[in-house]
């Protein structure tokens, strides 16, 4: 048997990414794992093993935040995945109107987090915001300073209009690659709108879904800015997600071993549920 | 030990998670994995994907066990040995 020998010195070009994943990844991440088993004041450090996992994952506060996270998460997803392949589909596809379009949805997807939370801040306000003052105007009691349905409602709206764009720009992308001949088959068989939907659009942009859903997930699971600047988490503490939460254990409190081992708990989270929307479907691409 | 606030136990388990990886790539260079379905629902796994499946799992065991009892931690770890080499073998 003559086997030839692979030439592996390739490898050494992956040598850069893997030193600057290393520092801007896994040596903080390391890093957050010695704050989590350790006591941290000033510049002593106490070995206190598992202490704060038991004391976060027994915290109801915390608890309270991740059901809030998951429930916004899980909305999120609900509404801007629909919405966005609706977007899409209604769309021009060749002419200046399609070039309009791309640009009017990708503005949103331009403004910083923070100029976000504040442009809702001021548009939900029942005294001077147009949507705000409108509905009181209606006859309808909102006010998402005091009230934590509006709140929610205002937040989830919020991140619809900032988000809904990216999902509408993924499946706009990928219902132009698909070929013509897709469409001209169903005319033959005269397809009704619906089932050139189901079979030829909704299959065809299974891809890029993914990245959409994971995107978003991952986002929504993550987001700080924007609620913080809106509702400041509240009232009460109805809008405080994980991030809020977190920051407010390390950075507010100071208390580092606690929120290091809250980040960590965090990742697995995020990690877990990032690597099954990614094995489902790449299971499903080999299925097929 | 003082930089990055290193503690023995952290720096221990690292240093495991290391030596796993470097075994990991001497057994891929002796012996390339082969996709395989076991006792793992739905999907086949290389060598890899059992490691990552194991260790995540691992993961959770012990975070499991810290939120729902005060005994020692060991006991978790000890299950979750059981559980990554039964999925390294038989996942």
């Amino acid at each position: 048997m003559n086997l030839k020998v692979q030439n592996n010195k390739a490898w050494f070009l992956v040598l850069p990414v893997l030193l600057l994943v290393a520092f801007s990844a896994v040596i903080p991440l390391m890093t957050v794992v010695n704050y989590s088993v350790q006591d941290i004041f000033d510049n002593s450090r106490v070995y206190v093993g598992t202490e704060w996992y038991r004391e976060v994952l027994n915290d109801p506060r915390l608890q309270a935040s991740l059901i809030r996270q998951f429930i916004f998460s899980g909305s999120v997803l609900l509404i801007e995945i629909p919405l966005g392949i609706l977007v899409a589909l209604m769309m021009p596809t060749k002419g200046r109107m399609a070039s309009l379009c791309l640009v009017v949805l990708a503005m949103p997807l331009l403004i910083p987090w923070n100029v976000v939370g504040t442009i809702w801040q001021i548009f939900g306000r029942a005294d001077i915001g147009l949507m705000g003052a409108f509905l009181n105007g209606i006859g309808v009691n909102y006010n998402y300073a005091s009230n934590p349905t509006d709140a929610w409602f205002t937040v989830l709206l919020m991140d619809v209009w900032h988000w809904t764009s990216l999902v509408a720009l993924l499946c706009y992308s990928g219902l132009r690659a698909i070929p013509d001949a897709y469409y001209q088959a169903a005319k033959i068989d005269q397809a009704s709108a619906w089932a050139v939907f189901r079979y030829i659009q909704l299959p065809k942009l299974r891809n890029v879904l993914v990245i959409g859903v994971l995107l978003r997930f991952m986002d929504s699971f993550m987001i700080y800015a924007e609620p913080f600047v809106l509702t400041g988490g509240g009232p009460g503490n109805s809008t405080t997600f994980l991030s809020q939460t977190l920051t407010k254990m390390a950075i507010g409190q100071f208390d580092l071993g606690p929120a290091a081992a809250f980040s960590l708990v965090y990742f697995l989270i995020v990690l877990l549920v990032s690597w099954l929307f990614f094995t489902t479907i790449t299971h499903l691409d080999n299925k097929k | 030990m003082e930089w990055m606030a290193w503690s023995q136990v952290t720096a221990i388990f690292f240093i495991s998670i290391g030596v796993i990886l470097v075994c990991m790539v001497v057994a891929e260079i002796k012996c390339p994995t082969i996709e395989r379905k076991g006792f793992l629902p739905i999907i086949a796994t290389t060598r890899g994907d059992r490691l990552f499946i194991g260790l995540l799992g691992s993961a959770y065991i012990h975070l499991f066990f810290l939120a729902v009892s005060e005994q020692s931690v060991w006991i978790a770890f000890g299950i979750s040995v059981v559980w990554l080499i039964s999925v390294l073998r038989w996942g």
